[in-house]
């Protein structure tokens, strides 16, 4: 007869503090948590004493993965750790590999990757927001803010081809130009964002249940937000403007005019506000950048990592031996390390990167802010009640795909 | 870029910390082991370094000593970041946890001991966190095999 299964998790409870309390295991497989993460709790009625949180389950080796492919192959992988804004991971470790290669890209390029970078914060917000708005019941804001999510996907499916993992970008600047009238829809569907985020606005910022639910619950101060490596808008909740679009300018953040919205007191409600205005901000910044976008290449003009135009693979030996060494070898990147950080949806997303010389990377390691934000989940979670997991989790916006790597 | 914060860290860190080097918004030290955590006291103590961000390790097999154990930290007041690196070798590869300065360790420690099989001391919680429980070996070392399979659940024949 089979050997029943291992234990894959050995919680740190290993018995109960009080006589009068419980452990109870929630997930990994839960239809309230989306994303696969394990809360075991132990609990006094339903008020909830201690968590242990643990993550791992869609572990898929991607870091081993990555020492065994070219630079460029890379890209694909890129795409599914934060795959509700893909392509901010694109352009972040495009960047980081630029960067070591002493590339810098075209102006146009420069621009588009803000503005898709922005728009997949505002696809990426609009998930998080719909699906804690769902848990707690709001089924019309869901639909609402889904439905806007989707006219999204499928807008960027018309550049990318696809809906979900773009790979997109390239080393060197990006996959192909916008089509024509693509930012015409752009301006769009900004529109309708705003007609439909008004709505939502009205059916739930001074909704007595929703109020009740959100406010004072799930509460972090911005010392243990800080002390416990917390980024992006959860900090940013606790009302400190920590953002890296500041702070550290990288591609064109620097010439746009945004805000950096912030929070009170840093519980469910105000991650909720500040997801609610970034998006705002997004959508001003995008408006900012059609109007600015200039003319010219995509790609720049260096034989290092930019493959050569098709047509003249065929044509040309010089163009022939080119795109098979970039491809069968990988671009060169020089010998070193680096790390290079953006401002994902969730937080400061880094790519640490060192090279050995050759066209594969010695080590690629992701500071992920999913990851980092699960270990200090409990602070949230201790003290609360059972039920108010859900949302507090669903407000941390944790994405499995960069979570567990 | 001109950054104050980092003239100051040369003056007082490289005698105790060794050489440094310059990049883009962010300084990096190479220190022994024991160095680390009197400097880290230090960055967040006296130079306002709060952030902890990342801890993680690079496996350079054949050289010794074979790990390199790099940290990444971030100043929110001056919005620069500092590296450290250290090397351990391999038939003990401990340093100093930092669980006892920053919260965001205790987690980050225990996938660096997932991985690369550091040893955190101080720090109690390292069972793994993106591995499973009874995993044999650390994958993200350069002599695990990448098609090695540990499956938890036996495959069907």
């Amino acid at each position: 007869m089979d050997t029943p299964l291992r234990n894959p998790v050995r919680s740190i409870f290993e018995k109960t503090m009080r006589d009068d309390s419980v452990i109870v295991n929630i997930g990994p497989s839960h239809p309230a948590t989306h994303g696969t993460v394990q809360i075991i709790t132990e609990l006094d009625g339903e008020r909830v004493l201690r968590t242990d949180v643990h993550c791992g389950y869609l572990h898929r080796g991607f870091e081993k993965e990555c020492e065994d492919h070219t630079w460029h192959n890379l890209i694909p992988y890129v795409d599914r750790l934060n795959y509700c804004s893909a392509l901010i991971n694109n352009f972040a470790y495009c960047d980081a590999v630029e960067q070591m290669m002493g590339v810098e890209i075209t102006p146009r390029a420069r621009y588009l990757r803000t503005l898709l970078a922005e728009y997949s914060r505002l696809a990426d917000h609009l998930t998080c927001v719909a699906a804690s708005l769902m848990e707690l019941g709001a089924m019309t804001a869901f639909l609402y803010l889904v439905m806007i999510r989707d006219y999204i996907y499928e807008h960027i499916a018309d550049l990318t081809g696809a809906r979900v993992t773009y790979s997109y970008g390239r080393i060197g600047g990006l996959a192909r130009d916008l089509p024509t009238g693509w930012t015409t829809r752009l301006l769009e569907i900004l529109d309708q964002y705003e007609d439909f985020i008004d709505r939502v606005h009205g059916l739930v910022d001074r909704n007595r249940i929703f109020i009740d639910r959100m406010r004072n619950v799930g509460v972090i101060t911005t010392a243990d937000a800080i002390n416990w490596g917390y980024t992006g808008p959860i900090l940013r909740s606790t009302g400190v403007p920590r953002d890296l679009r500041k702070d550290t300018p990288y591609l064109a953040y620097a010439e746009l005019d945004f805000e950096v919205p912030i929070g009170i007191k840093g519980d469910n409600y105000d991650r909720y506000y500040v997801r609610m205005r970034e998006m705002d901000e997004s959508v001003h910044m995008i408006r900012q950048l059609v109007d600015l976008l200039p003319a010219g290449p995509i790609n720049v003009d260096d034989p290092r990592c930019v493959l050569p135009e098709k047509s003249l693979v065929y044509a040309e030996i010089e163009s022939l031996i080119t795109h098979f060494k970039l491809i069968m070898d990988g671009p060169r990147v020089p010998a070193g390390e680096i790390y290079v950080a953006h401002e994902g949806a969730n937080g400061e997303l880094g790519f640490y990167l060192v090279s050995d010389g050759s066209g594969t990377p010695y080590k690629v390691h992701v500071r992920a802010p999913s990851f980092v934000h699960m270990g200090g989940a409990h602070l949230m979670l201790n003290g609360g009640q059972l039920a108010d997991i859900v949302p507090t989790f669903g407000s941390i916006n944790m994405i499995g795909g960069e979570c567990d790597r | 870029m001109a950054c104050p914060i980092f003239d100051t860290l040369r003056q007082q860190l490289v005698p105790v910390a060794g050489p440094a080097t310059l990049s883009p918004g962010l300084l990096a030290f190479t220190l022994t082991p024991a160095e680390l955590l009197p400097t880290v006291q230090r960055l967040k103590g006296e130079f306002g370094f709060d952030l902890f961000l990342d801890v993680t390790a690079v496996d350079w097999l054949g050289q010794e000593p074979r790990f390199e154990v790099v940290y990444h930290f971030y100043s929110t007041v001056h919005k620069v970041r500092v590296r450290l690196k250290t090397r351990v070798r391999e038939d003990d590869p401990s340093v100093d946890s930092l669980v006892s300065l920053y919260g965001s360790a205790a987690f980050m420690e225990r996938e660096c001991h997932d991985m690369y099989g550091i040893v955190f001391r101080g720090n109690a919680d390292l069972r793994p966190i993106l591995l499973y429980e009874g995993f044999v070996g650390h994958p993200l070392r350069k002599d695990y095999p990448k098609q090695q399979e540990q499956p938890l659940v036996p495959y069907r024949s």
